[in-house]
């Protein structure tokens, strides 16, 4: 187990998001919304693009949490989705996940995250709590 | 519009949710998640997000216009294959702002009498 200190920048990790990504998303997740999937529909409800489901960015996100402290010791998660990630046809899009640490309080560390999705932040706010 | 009255309500569904093994792992595969036998952080979104939906669609909200807004997730411990959930959830605020309606449901996976995750799904049904 590494050790962790408050203020520490923790490394960046990349995740690539395409629309093969999408399809297998919503089969695992049961979200089917066509936004994620179907650029006509997409563009037709005023969507630049297909975008990502938010959750699929925060799942990313969640396992970076998992990488540091193993999925069994994320105890806490939470973000807000500020800003979609548009994938386009035939497009790996990079979403660049990094933390700091910011508490820790009775064995427990709460991380910062953000990512960042061609240079913009698509999650707000977003942290995490680790069982050391 | 959603009725005011709903708010602080909870609704607790019928049916129990199964969760397979088949569905653990599909869902830690597609994040690449190294671990397989247990559930990702945000696994339980695929039970809650269901029944939230649900619930705001009999409450009149609709979810075709619905946008997802923010997240959050309790962990009480990991989710895995062979538990047996009861999912109840509660509208616990409901606001309009600038004519968007912007309404939080927590949901609480119980299994037996156990609360394994709770979820907060903030949803902004777009004006």
């Amino acid at each position: 187990m590494s050790t962790f200190i408050t203020g520490q920048e923790l490394p960046a990790t990349t995740f690539i998001i395409n629309r093969a990504l999408l399809v297998n998303y919503a089969n695992a997740s049961g979200d089917q919304n066509p936004i994620h999937q179907d650029e006509v529909f997409a563009k037709s409800v005023g969507l630049p693009d297909v975008i990502a489901h938010g959750m699929l960015t925060m799942g990313l996100a969640g396992k970076y949490l998992s990488d540091l402290s193993g999925a069994e010791n994320v105890i806490e998660f939470s973000a807000k989705f500020i800003k979609p990630v548009v994938v386009p046809v035939n497009t790996d899009v990079e979403l660049i996940v990094s933390g700091k640490v910011g508490e820790i309080i009775d064995g427990r560390a709460k991380i910062e995250l953000i990512a960042i999705c061609n240079e913009v932040k698509v999650l707000g706010v977003a942290k995490g709590v680790i069982k050391l | 519009m959603l009725n005011p009255d709903l708010v602080g309500r909870t609704f607790t569904s019928a049916d129990s949710v199964t969760v397979t093994k088949e569905a653990i792992q599909k869902f830690a595969s597609v994040l690449g998640e190294t671990n397989l036998d247990i559930a990702p952080p945000t696994f339980a979104i695929s039970i809650t997000l269901d029944q939230s939906q649900n619930l705001l669609q009999d409450s009149g909200l609709d979810w075709t216009r619905v946008v997802h807004g923010e997240q959050k997730f309790e962990i009480k411990r990991p989710i895995v294959a062979g538990d047996i959930f009861k999912c109840s959830s509660t509208i616990e605020s409901a606001r309009n702002v600038a004519g968007n309606e912007i309404v939080t449901v927590r949901s609480d996976l119980h299994a037996d009498s156990d609360l394994v995750v709770s979820t907060w799904s903030t949803l902004v049904v777009r004006a």
